[in-house]
Order: structure tokens, then sequence, then C-alpha cells
């Protein structure tokens, strides 16, 4: 992690939300989504974060781009704090970290034509006259694959793959830094993803963009990224380059993640890991490492203290107490 | 909606866009194809010519006393009888309607701005504001609407104005309430994120994206509160708390025609049909709208 190129810092990032309950909504609880995460992300490269479903990866994107409001940490953008940002200064802040979402059915205004939502983001900041943002939005249309008569369509009568470049457009349109794409394929048919993944990978290129991709299926990411990022229970057990960490997997949740990746290949034969029981509740995190009620290598330290998440040499960082000894 | 809803027309504008139509043209259309939609909106047309054009072609005055035409009989010349004051019931039915209207359409549209916006405000920012709000509400559909609407207007007197305040002021909690929880839906919807994501400040957040995803239902309740209003407003009358004599207001009239309803029962048919009309128009034309705005109460 060279300080000198990374675009987003992210440190002891957490997200609790309370749980409350009783007569008077007194908290009783919480739920650690995001649980001191730490990261960066270099300028021009694609950062992978995987994860099961619940495993915070979500959570994680949008506390970078404060929707949801993070309950401690720090995250950095080209040097600037943005947790610090007064509510009128992230706004404006907010040109430069765009998000693609991962339901093009949901995160498209249904009253807005295609026209109006790609329009919307350069009426916002204030980016040129009626005309010009006309001219943009024909030019963005193009630039995702959109037929520019359908400009005038509605939401509902775009496909899903569609709809998701009508998204990807909108959050092309003010030429930002940066992109949290949130699963943005997961919810798109299997022939349909390899478009868009390849679009947003030509985008990466002409537009010199830095993306956050978040995803629970590990072939996509292993595709899109440069560097990924192992979620569990809320917290970062592994990163590392993406084929060292493909190759070369040293968390036994890595391992056993990769293990569950079908290989096309009917005569090749694998061991694979399969994982006993359930992830534990997020309000109730087990102490010492998260995994340590799953893991098929646990110690008796992994139950007691947390491991740290530490560099074992070429930037492959991982929190395991058996990389210790 | 069964229709192909894109069309095959290309226009001819520089960039050659299609034609499309927009979600309200849409709604219109299959309202036209609604029924008893289609029936209550032409009796509520109707009766909005009516209170325009007839007063012009009216050969009495509502206001025109006939000592000699006392409770007379419908009969050619006067359509729908005399009064005990020999007045043309016609004529004040006539007028009545432009009364019920008025009441009806300015009572309504206040309780509709206000309760809306009091509802965008408690559903969107929640907390406090949300508390105050809701529980103002609560306070308020915590009385009879109507022994409410009396107490407003024996506070502010009783005139047909003050009976048009308290009736949009009892409606008001009706709105407030049906937006706020529609909000508190469309507020979780990914768009409104995405807006957010985008950088759009909560005036645009608000106006925007929720309430035009916002305002269906409300269209349909104030359909339908219409009807009421004009009913409230009829009972006001006829407690004496609302149109003041000798405005031809329906209720009033109602009311006025009790003591001789044996001898001279046109006095009080026809202002009760009027009523009864104008609220089955707005009835039919609530229903109708709903079934067209709300898919899901389809079949």
């Amino acid at each position: 992690m060279t300080q000198s190129q990374s675009l987003l810092e992210v440190r002891n990032l957490k997200k609790y939300f309370p749980i409350r309950g009783g007569v008077f909504g007194r908290k009783v609880g919480e739920v650690k989504a995001v649980d001191d995460v730490s990261f960066s992300v270099n300028k021009g490269e694609t950062l992978g974060i995987v994860g099961e479903s619940g495993c915070g990866k979500s959570t994680t994107g949008r506390a970078i781009l404060r929707l949801e409001e993070p309950t401690s940490g720090n995250v950095e953008f080209e040097g600037n704090e943005l947790t610090r940002l007064k509510k009128e200064a992230m706004r404006r802040m907010r040109r430069e970290l765009q998000m693609v979402f991962q339901d093009p059915f949901a995160s498209l205004n249904p009253r807005k034509t295609a026209f109006e939502i790609i329009e919307e983001p350069l009426k916002v900041h204030g980016i040129g006259h009626a005309s010009e943002r006309k001219e943009q939005v024909m030019e963005l249309l193009q630039v995702v694959g959109l037929d520019v008569s359908h400009a005038g369509r509605y939401p509902h009568q775009f496909s899903g793959g569609q709809r998701q470049r009508i998204g990807i457009a909108r959050a092309l349109a003010v030429r930002p830094k940066l992109i949290v794409a949130d699963e943005p394929v997961s919810a798109l048919d299997v022939s349909i993803q390899s478009q868009v993944l390849n679009l947003l990978e030509d985008l990466q290129h002409t537009f010199d963009l830095t993306y956050v991709f978040i995803a629970h299926d590990l072939s996509v990411v292993r595709h899109i990224s440069d560097r990924v990022g192992v979620m569990y229970l809320g917290r970062m057990v592994e990163l590392a380059n993406r084929d060292s960490l493909y190759d070369q997997p040293l968390h036994p949740y890595t391992q056993a993640l990769l293990s569950a990746v079908p290989v096309p290949d009917p005569d090749s034969v694998r061991e694979r890991i399969i994982l006993s029981g359930d992830v534990p509740t997020p309000s109730n995190p087990p102490k010492g490492c998260a995994f340590h009620t799953r893991c098929p290598h646990v110690m008796d330290i992994c139950q007691e203290v947390r491991p740290e998440f530490k560099d074992y040499g070429e930037e492959h960082y991982v929190a395991c107490h058996l990389l210790e000894k | 909606m069964n229709e192909p809803v894109l069309t095959e027309r290309h226009s001819v504008t520089e960039l050659n866009q299609e034609k499309v139509e927009s979600p309200f043209r849409e709604t219109m259309r299959a309202l036209l194809h609604h029924r008893s939609a289609m029936i209550g909106g032409g009796i509520i047309l109707f009766l909005i010519l009516i209170a325009f054009i007839a007063p012009l072609l009216l050969p009495f005055g509502y206001n025109q006393i006939d000592a000699d035409a006392r409770l007379q009989p419908p009969s050619a010349e006067h359509w729908f009888g005399t009064d005990d004051f020999g007045r043309d019931i016609f004529a004040r039915v006539v007028y009545g309607a432009r009364i019920s209207l008025w009441v009806g359409f300015f009572a309504i549209t206040g309780s509709i701005v206000i309760g809306s916006v009091l509802g965008l405000i408690a559903g969107y920012y929640g907390g406090w504001r949300d508390t105050l709000i809701s529980r103002s509400f609560d306070i308020l559909l915590a009385f009879p609407a109507i022994l409410l609407a009396i107490a407003i207007v024996a506070m502010l007197g009783p005139s047909l104005e003050n009976a048009m305040y308290a009736i949009a002021i009892i409606n008001i909690p009706t709105f407030g309430r049906l937006m706020r929880s529609r909000v508190l839906a469309v507020k979780q919807e990914d768009f409104v994120l995405a807006a957010q994501a985008i950088g759009m400040k909560d005036t645009r957040i608000l106006f925007h994206h929720i309430l035009p995803n916002s305002w269906t239902p409300i269209m349909v309740q104030g359909t339908l509160g219409f009807a009421t209003a004009v009913l409230e407003a009829a009972a006001l009358g006829f407690i004496g708390m609302g149109a003041q004599p000798p405005d031809p207001e329906w209720g009033k009239m109602l009311s006025d025609s009790r003591g001789f309803f044996q001898s001279a029962p046109w006095t009080m048919i026809f202002p009760g049909l009027a009523i009864m009309l104008t609220v089955l128009g707005f009835n039919l034309l609530g229903d109708g709208l709903r079934d067209v705005l709300d898919p899901r109460m389809k079949q």
C-alpha cells in the first residue's frame, strides 16, 4: 500500500446499527455490520470486495460514500477526510465519488425518463447549459451502449441490462474519479453480466476510473479486480493481489470459499472444504477471531484474541493466528 | 396496462426520438376505459357545467321571493317546485352546486397541500419532527370529525367560509398520514439512495423523487374526500353552522324544509338528490382512480 498513489484510504471503519427494543426504544444491542475494516485503493485500480451475504460488504461501500454514516473510522479521499466534511461540502464532493447499485429495477426513479435520469447529476452539480447537457447525455448514452433514440423512454421500458447501463451512465455523468459498484451485475442474467462487466472495464480505461467492486461472485471478482479483499462477519480477513489471493489463499475462510468455485473440468479432482454451521450473528459476534466457530484449523488462541490484520509479504494482508506461528 | 406501451411512431426531431407515453397520459387513457370512473367523471362534469352555466339561463334568481307561489309542487314553470318563501327550488339547487363544489374544492385542496407537506416532512426526516406531526394528527383524529368541525366553527363563528376552514382542518390528518406512510416506503427505495449518492439537496429529493412516487394514493383519497367534504358541508349547513340564509346551501335547504316535508316533499327531495348525486359521482371516480393507479387492486 504505497501512500503516494492511493486514491482512497479507509482506516478502522466501523458501522454499528443500534438494535432498539422495549417500551421506550432504548438501545438494547448493536449489529456490527462493519467492524474495524482498513484498506486502501490505488488510483486506476479495481479493488474487489467479496463475502457472503450479510458480511458487511455493501455497508462498507455505503459507509465510504457516507450514505450510511460511519460509526467511527476514517475515509480519506485524495487527502480529504470525508467523515469530517459538512453536509454541503460532502454534497459537492459527491461529484468525485459515484455509485452503481445492485438492483437496476429499484435504483431508477420510475417516473423519470432515461434522459432525465442521466441529466440530473449534471443539473444538480450545475454543469453546463441545457443544450450542453443534452449533448453530454446523448454522448453518455452512446458510451454505455444505449440507443440515443430511446432517451425518452421510462425505466420500465428497458431490460435489466439496459437499465444497469443507465445506472452506469448516471454515475459517469459527473466524471467521477471513484465508482463504488455494489454488486452491479448480480441481478442480471449471466449472458448480460459479461457485457456489463466488459463495459465497466472499457469505461475504466477511457475515463481513468478507480473502482471498488463489491460482489459475492468469486469468478466475477477475479475477472475484473486487480486486488481482492475478503470479508467475513464485518471484518476484512484477507486482502491481496488477485493472483496471489486466488492461487495461494492464506486464510482458511478464503480457502473454503475458493474451494466452492466450480471448475469447468469434469476430471479435475479437488479437495472441497465444507464449512459446518452458519455464520454467527453480527449482533453477537464470537470473541477472538470471528471465524473460529467454523474454522477447520481452530486453535485455543483464536477463541480469545482477535488476530491482527498484517502484511505477510508482498502486500498480502491476512488476519489469522495460523500464520503467526 | 394490457396494451403495448411503446408506440412505433418516430417523430422527426433532430435526434429522431421516439414518442413515449408519460405515466400520466397512460393513467388518463386507462381511466377513459374504466366504466364507473367515466360515469362518476360524467356526473361531476355535469355538475360543474350546471354550476357554471345554468345560472345564466335560469328565469328565476335563487333569492327571488314570490309570496303568491309558496310551496308550489313541481310544474312547467317551477321544475322542482317552490319553497315556503315561493323561491324556485331548481334555481336554488343549481346555485347550491356552486357552493358545494366550491367548498369541497377549496377545503380538500387545502387539506391535501397542508397534509402532504406535513406528511413529507414527518416521513422523510423522522425524529422529533415526525413525533410532533404524527402526535398532532393523533390528537385531531381522536375527536369525531364532525364534532371537531362544529367546535372549530363555534370558535370562528358560523359562516360558509369558516365551515370550509373547519372541513379543511379535520381532513388534514387523513392526507398527512397517508403521505407519511407512502414516504416511509418510498424513501427506502434505491433510487432515493441513488439521488443522495449523486449529491442532490434534500428539497430536490423530496419534490423530484419522493413526491412524484407518493402522490397516487393522495389523488384517490382526495377524490373520495371531496365527497365527504360535500357531505360535511351539508351537515354543518343543516345544523346552522355552515352557510347562512339566504345562501342556497343544500344542507341548509334540507333543514329549512323539515317543517313541511309531508305536505311539500319536493322541498326536501331535490336538495337531497343533489347531495346524493355529487357524493356518488366523486365516489365512483375515486374508486375508478384507485383501480387504475394501483395495479395490485386490479381483478
